[in-house]
């Protein structure tokens, strides 16, 4: 095949990306070499099994995924607003939208939080790293090279364009040949096999590394939340690595799955898609819970109101969110009583949800608020979200789904959840716990620009898509060809600019703070305000986290620690720490399968056969390792350790 | 400070601002807002009623935020003592009764929804003293991406645009010759998905005469955008009259003929005086495959279909 077969032709933008990508890429080619940091990036990076280091690079991909996913966003959004222009075309609006929502909830909204579950569940808890770090290295890196393989996809292929359901058979071969359905399948399961093997990792982490006595029912919520979103992604995954699998072999070896010829099952996709598809929404929004907890019981200086009904709460959704799938497809004619029985079941969320935001209220009742940066991201979830649930319900009513469904209602009604909820959330938790990744916090005047602007410019956006829906406008429509849906959709284009610019101010708040914040003196960053174990480390947190692991038997414990004057280090009781050694081959192996994949996106099977036996090739060679790791001495834990307390 | 304070009171006003902003918005004539039959009519009344609970839910919470935020704020002058309580982590009745008062919500959602959804898979009930008529029966078939409505009453067959008698309950029997699309005619009431290889049943009536947008509502690639179609909805007699000049008038839909139209593109609107069913059913297992099995070459071009100048007007 000749290279200009493959490569994305004819598109005045596309050949702009191209050439910023090769001149990005040459930038930061020219400044490794010249800053002489490759052995910098091999040594300390690329070969870490470190898991606050691991987090930096899922948060920094995140981050980079939600400009990626935002630039996708306004282009649509300008399409909206100004059809007469001629900016997109359908062909391109399509793949567009595609790539914006698989973008959006699997390379941002997930590795966003995986990132902060990686940096904050094991200093929670006062473990010393994952349960198993060499595979917390892997995950990372199959999320990355799952994530790069997506994105080459709009210079080299063509981007899948079948939106990010992929529903059959449209996505099938017949109806979209080409790699670009390859791309969201390979990438899909390729960065799948890390988020299982990160849910797997976190669920050993967190049930057999806890600190000493520290129950269950001791844990912070944040770390609650994670373990029962471990739960739900080690049921849910399963489904798509399996959906994921049947449509590759549909495609690229001709089976006859989801196919209309040969008798295949198309409407079985919507099924597999959504029974992993649902739970994956509480994937997204658990964790989220549990920052807000976090942050809200911190800034209003105040025990969290009701700490076991939102655990128990928590739990529930997680079972309930196995049994609404089909509330995706009420229209697919499945009968007045299948759509009755999950429209109950669906509705019955809104109850342990309710619960939550009555028990946050509560936590507010009696306490001292403060409007910090964090605690302003948590706040304006609460009237948000409600907005994002109430409309939930109503397209939980079966009946009234038939006219919301497929429609402008339902987009704001997912953005509402998905934005108020999960981004909220990880601009809160990011800022709340940026001092403990970073060794300074973010500037809190350009945090409070960057939040007002995204707030007020995330409302002005989506609550008017609302009566664009209650008027017919579908989703997925690349041009607003109705007269009075136009004054709207203007509205809501200027509302996603107000986003994108918070978002800059957000990332050059980055820059800021990295060039002029004071640096931190003290584990405890915000005013001594810290309740978990995290804020009981140092700043910056060293590599073995703790010099000795508190005893916890309460919820909160750092503030009885703080009472009594301990530390996690207590210079008597420090004893040589066991850790893993650094190592290449999680790199190499997901460069390898990220190899195979490439090749079967273009089904190139030699290409794939080739990765696939070099992949094979590194786990026999894993299996011969008998690296054991190394122990820190006694004396260079005093050593870190009065240096960082200033002893 | 200062900034604070104002901050603090304009978030108090949010929900009155969002009530305003709803009842502003009720002015507009939205479709789905605006029923023209029974069952358009029934999914809104369902509409209304649950925007009542969630009017309520939201002016209750958001009268609760706002008490919280005014009066805990940690600067706020004249802040007592007994303002602040750290330890408080619980209170069993407050619980319990929060739990329960959502529950209640659910059932009284529950059992509308319900009763609706059952409803819905009937032809819609006359008004009282009026004679029950039996539904017309309409097959609507998508391809990509143009409608096909075939009358096996009338033994007719129109592309692209539907008439429908009023006061007479119409049942669609939907399905697709290739993607899966979905029938939306939002004044008349809501959506279900068109399949290749199954067919689904939607029932839908016209109680006003009039002309009404319909659509796919459901993706289904390049030509997406223009897969709508106009429903012209007249009373008996006028319908009769247009039925028997398109049997009489029209063309004959050879097999030739239709299979041309299948082929993947846009298409003008049309008129047959018989229906494609003789020759193809794409709802049953033998039929689910035939355009793909017959265009499958064409699939893999991307059409390119339509310049923005030339993107008919939906109205």
């Amino acid at each position: 095949m000749h290279i200009t077969d493959i490569l994305v032709t004819g598109e005045p933008i596309i050949y702009g990306a191209m050439v910023s990508m090769a001149l990005v890429g040459l930038a930061l080619l020219f400044i490794l070499t010249y800053f002489k940091k490759w052995k910098w990036l091999w040594s300390e990076w690329l070969t870490t099994v470190d898991h606050k280091k691991i987090g930096v690079m899922y948060i920094l991909s995140a981050l980079l995924m939600l400009f990626r996913g935002g630039v996708d966003a306004m282009m649509m959004r300008v399409q909206l607003a100004f059809p007469d222009l001629g900016f997109l075309n359908s062909q391109h609006y399509n793949e567009i939208f595609t790539t914006h929502g698989t973008i959006m909830i699997i390379f941002m909204a997930m590795p966003f939080l995986i990132g902060l579950m990686n940096i904050i569940v094991p200093l929670q808890i006062g473990a010393r790293d994952f349960a198993f770090p060499y595979l917390n290295a892997l995950s990372f890196w199959s999320f990355f090279f799952g994530m790069a393989l997506f994105n080459i996809s709009f210079v080299i292929g063509g981007s899948p364009d079948a939106g990010w359901t992929s529903y059959t058979p449209l996505s099938g071969a017949a109806m979209s040949p080409g790699p670009g359905q390859n791309f969201y399948l390979m990438g899909l399961q390729l960065s799948g096999i890390g988020t299982l093997a990160t849910g797997i990792n976190l669920m050993v982490t967190i049930l057999k590394m806890r600190a000493p006595s520290m129950k269950l029912f001791h844990m912070p919520i944040f770390t609650w939340s994670t373990l029962v979103t471990c739960f739900i992604i080690v049921f849910a995954f399963p489904i798509l690595t399996v959906a994921l699998a049947l449509l590759t072999i549909d495609r690229v070896f001709g089976a006859q799955f989801f196919t209309l010829t040969g008798e295949g099952l198309p409407m079985m996709w919507a099924n597999l898609f959504w029974m992993w598809g649902h739970p994956e929404v509480y994937i997204v929004i658990l964790p989220a819970f549990g920052i807000f907890s976090e942050v809200i019981a911190t800034f209003a200086k105040k025990r969290l109101f009701g700490y076991h009904v939102m655990v128990w709460s928590m739990i529930v959704i997680a079972l309930l969110s196995f049994l609404v799938w089909v509330h995706h497809f009420f229209t697919m004619g499945a009968g007045a009583f299948v759509n009755s029985v999950f429209s109950v079941s669906t509705m019955l969320i809104a109850v342990p949800t309710g619960v939550k935001i009555f028990n946050w209220l509560a936590t507010l009742y009696k306490s001292k608020i403060e409007f910090t940066v964090p605690m302003l991201w948590s706040l304006a979830f609460i009237p948000s979200f409600i907005l994002g649930g109430v409309t939930g319900v109503m397209l939980g009513m079966a009946a009234a789904d038939f006219q919301f469904h497929n429609s402008y209602f339902l987009i704001a009604h997912f953005h509402y959840v998905l934005i108020a909820g999960t981004v909220f959330a990880c601009f809160a938790g990011l800022v709340f716990w940026y001092p403990k990744m970073f060794g300074h916090k973010m500037n809190e005047r350009l945090g409070k620009w960057a939040f007002w602007l995204f707030f007020f410019g995330f409302h002005v956006c989506f609550f008017p898509q609302y009566f664009l829906g209650l008027d017919g406008m579908p989703r997925r429509l690349f041009i607003t060809n109705v007269a009075e849906w136009l004054p709207l959709n203007v509205i809501s284009t200027i509302g996603a600019f107000g986003m994108g610019l918070g978002f800059i101010v957000f990332v050059y708040n980055v820059y800021y703070s990295f060039r002029y914040s004071e640096r931190e003196t003290t584990g405890d960053s915000w005013n001594g305000n810290g309740r978990t174990l995290e804020w009981a480390t140092t700043t910056p947190v060293p590599y073995y986290n703790f010099a000795t692991v508190p005893y916890v038997d309460e919820i909160d414990p750092y503030i009885r620690m703080k009472e009594e004057g301990k530390t996690t280090f207590e210079e008597d009781k420090v004893k040589p720490i066991h850790m893993p050694s650094y190592t290449g081959q999680p790199f190499i192996m997901m460069a390898l399968l990220g190899l195979a994949s490439f090749g079967l996106v273009f089904e190139w099977m030699y290409v794939a056969v080739f990765g696939l036996i070099g992949a094979v090739f590194m786990m026999i060679r894993r299996s011969f390792d008998y690296d054991d790791g190394y122990y820190v001495p006694v004396e260079e834990i005093k050593r870190t350790e009065k240096k960082a307390r200033g002893l | 400070m200062k900034a604070k304070h104002l901050r603090n009171r304009w978030l108090g006003l949010l929900p009155l601002g969002l009530i305003l902003f709803l009842s502003g918005c009720g002015q507009l004539e939205m479709t789905v807002l605006d029923p023209k039959g029974p069952v358009a009519q029934s999914q809104y009344d369902l509409i209304v009623y649950s925007l009542w609970f969630m009017l309520g839910i939201i002016v209750v919470v958001f009268a609760l935020f706002a008490y919280m935020l005014i009066k805990y704020r940690e600067n706020r002058p004249g802040r007592k003592e007994s303002d602040y309580d750290p330890n408080l982590h619980g209170n069993t009745t407050i619980e319990v009764i929060w739990t329960i008062i959502p529950i209640i919500i659910v059932v009284l959602l529950s059992i509308p929804t319900v009763t609706t959804l059952f409803d819905l898979e009937k032809p819609p009930e006359p008004a009282a003293g009026e004679e029950v008529k039996e539904p017309l029966v309409v097959y609507a078939t998508t391809a990509d991406w143009k409608w096909f409505f075939s009358y096996p009453e009338q033994d007719i067959e129109t592309v692209n645009y539907l008439h429908i008698p009023t006061d007479r309950p119409i049942e669609f029997r939907l399905s697709s010759a290739d993607s899966m699309s979905a029938l939306w005619i939002p004044a008349l009431g809501g959506q279900k998905y068109n399949m290749a290889g199954m067919m689904t049943k939607l029932y839908l009536q016209a109680d006003e005469e009039g002309v009404y947008d319909g659509r796919n509502s459901n993706f289904n690639g390049e030509g997406f955008a223009a897969q709508t179609f106009k429903v012209y909805a007249e009373n008996e007699e006028e319908f009769n009259t247009w039925a028997d000049e398109i049997k009489n008038e029209a063309p004959e839909l050879t097999a030739d003929r239709y299979d041309e139209l299948l082929a993947p593109g846009m298409t003008d609107v049309q008129s047959y005086s018989n229906t494609h069913l003789d020759y193809v059913k794409h709802h049953t297992r033998e039929g689910m495959g035939y355009v793909v099995e017959k265009y499958r070459e064409q699939f893999k071009e991307k059409l390119h279909l339509y310049e923005i100048d030339k993107q008919e007007s939906f109205q």
